[in-house]
């Protein structure tokens, strides 16, 4: 396929997805406004004034960074589980697979679309966020580039995700028991060094837990976490989903009989 | 004449160990207009899963216009638009939508990709339904949406897999009149149909494919030719008379009511004979029509050899 064509096709996933939430925009982009909205006022402003400091912030300076992180991250996957899944479902997905559209344009267009979500939702939860604390971003270029990362890895999971996906069920089962858990023990909510050594050492075996600091880290200047062995971390999960993708999408995992 | 496709030994065993097609082998000219025909079950939603590569074969190859669909995947599906058995587009979507992102997965720049959705959609009477979501169509025309999608990008060969299947008589027909003209300018058709007639009307070529096997592959005009009698009924304006019968040896006369008669006439007589019989005897024939479809009696006579 011709470099341009592929940029076409690119391009037509990306706005077809776009477009697809933004259709839906009060089930894709108010509810978790709304849901962070909330954390922010009864976690940040009513608990948080009696927690005090945190990490040697404010609770709810501390948590901000954390819950734009949970918005990018829960939006990014469910877009792509949800979006993928329902072009299986409603067999549409068959559009792209007799067209001649490479399968990394496929996954790409669809991470694009994860991303264009992740981010349109975690940019709602930072302007939301300014009425509750003074943000002050302490390094863009780490703060902006693990989000993107971050969201990228997300977009990949959900993707993988669908392709496996029977039913709508099999698109809950991961983001209830496996994403969640995940996020609130990633350290969104408190400092990795109010716990145990027992459970320090499980922190540490989260990747979320590494994705939340550093983006803490790019807005308040303070991480629990080391920043360079965080985004190879990050990469490294990009690589091996990203090839997992492809690999699947060659072997016709959960789209071809 | 160059091929358009050509399927050599293609086997396809599901999961389940079901063998869908069991080394099936064929080729359609270019320009043709091709039937492929078999009862439920028979392979023909599984052959052209293959040649659209959402089905993954077990064995075999696959050839557009020349070129393997595995290791010239891009050539090939530019070659070919697929309209499938169900409605396979998302239900959310407008109509003009549908048919833009279609054009955008195969590279169509969006000033060409609108003026070629305009053309298709006014070709198939969709166009002041544009702006609508497909859910809203009727079923015919999700199905002409479908065709649409399928010629956006122009395709040399249009693979259609039971286009008119639940759709009413009227646009049936004029579904008929669309691929004709299509045909008639240059693109290859291939169609699997229920509807024997319609692969009588229209096609030239075709396969018949039972249990996953190739039992007869001929021109349109050669396998009718194989009929050796047809059955008509005959409506007169007066009784028939107890006891008439017609004089020929290789004619059955059948007198199913005092107005209604059935005659078989074996392959190479005329019916010229008939009606002079009854005309000597003093019997209007006011009408006469084909008892079965012809081709109906030949697609079960060639199922049944094959069982």
């Amino acid at each position: 396929m011709l470099t341009n064509h592929k940029y076409i096709a690119f391009e037509t996933i990306v706005i077809k997805e776009i477009r697809r939430f933004a259709r839906i925009w009060v089930q894709t982009l108010v509810p978790p406004a709304i849901t962070i909205g909330l954390y922010f006022v009864i976690f940040g402003n009513l608990v948080g004034r009696r927690i005090g400091e945190m990490g040697g912030f404010q609770y709810m300076e501390f948590i901000v960074p954390g819950l734009i992180m949970m918005s990018v991250i829960q939006n990014s996957y469910s877009n792509v589980v949800s979006s993928f899944f329902s072009h299986k479902f409603q067999r549409s997905v068959e559009e792209l697979l007799v067209s001649p559209v490479p399968n990394y344009i496929i996954l790409s267009g669809f991470i694009a679309g994860g991303m264009a979500r992740g981010l349109a939702v975690g940019t709602i939860v930072t302007l939301m966020s300014l009425f509750f604390a003074d943000l002050e971003i302490q390094n863009l270029f780490i703060t902006v580039s693990v989000v993107l990362l971050t969201s990228i890895v997300f977009a990949l999971a959900g993707f993988i995700n669908a392709l496996f996906a029977n039913s709508f069920d099999d698109i809950s089962i991961i983001p209830t028991f496996v994403l969640t858990p995940l996020i609130y023990l990633g350290g969104v909510f408190y400092s990795v060094e109010l716990l145990p050594p027992f459970w320090k050492l499980v922190s540490a075996l989260n990747p979320i837990f590494y994705m939340v600091n550093t983006f803490r880290y790019g807005i308040l200047g303070s991480s629990d976490v080391d920043i360079v062995w965080a985004f190879f971390i990050l990469i490294v999960f990009i690589v091996v989903l990203f090839s997992s993708c492809i690999m699947l999408l060659r072997k016709g995992t959960g789209l071809r009989s | 004449m160059t091929i358009a496709i050509s399927i050599q030994n293609l086997v396809k065993t599901y999961a389940n160990g079901f063998e869908a097609l069991k080394g099936i082998s064929l080729e359609v000219e270019q320009g043709d207009f091709f039937a492929l025909l078999g009862p439920n079950g028979a392979g023909k939603s599984t052959t052209i899963g293959v040649i659209s590569t959402l089905v993954n074969k077990t064995s075999g190859s696959v050839e557009v216009f020349g070129k393997n669909v595995d290791t010239h995947s891009y050539e090939t599906k530019l070659d070919f638009g697929v309209v499938p058995q169900e409605v396979n587009f998302s239900q959310f979507e407008k109509v003009r939508d549908i048919v833009m992102t279609q054009a955008g997965y195969y590279g169509l720049p969006r000033k060409l990709a609108a003026e070629r959705c305009e053309k298709y959609l006014r070709k198939l009477g969709l166009w002041d339904k544009r702006d609508e979501r497909s859910r809203s169509l009727s079923g015919g025309m999700k199905r002409r949406l479908m065709i649409a999608r399928a010629l956006v990008h122009e395709p040399r060969l249009l693979i259609l897999d039971e286009p008119t299947a639940g759709v009413d008589i009227e646009l049936r027909r004029s579904m008929w009149e669309f691929l004709t003209e299509i045909n008639e300018n240059g693109t290859t058709i291939i169609l699997t149909t229920h509807y024997l007639e319609e692969a009588e009307q229209l096609c030239r070529n075709i396969a018949i494919i039972d249990e996953g096997r190739i039992v007869e592959n001929t021109s349109m005009r050669k396998l009718l030719k194989e009929l050796d009698s047809q059955v008509y009924i005959l409506e007169t304006n007066s009784q028939v008379p107890a006891g008439f019968s017609l004089k020929q040896d290789n004619m059955v006369l059948n007198i199913v009511d005092e107005n209604i008669i059935e005659v078989t006439v074996s392959g190479g007589q005329s019916v010229n004979s008939v009606f002079a019989e009854f005309s000597e005897a003093d019997i209007k024939i006011d009408s006469m029509r084909n008892k079965t479809n012809r081709l109906e009696q030949l697609f079960m006579s060639k199922l049944e050899g094959n069982g």
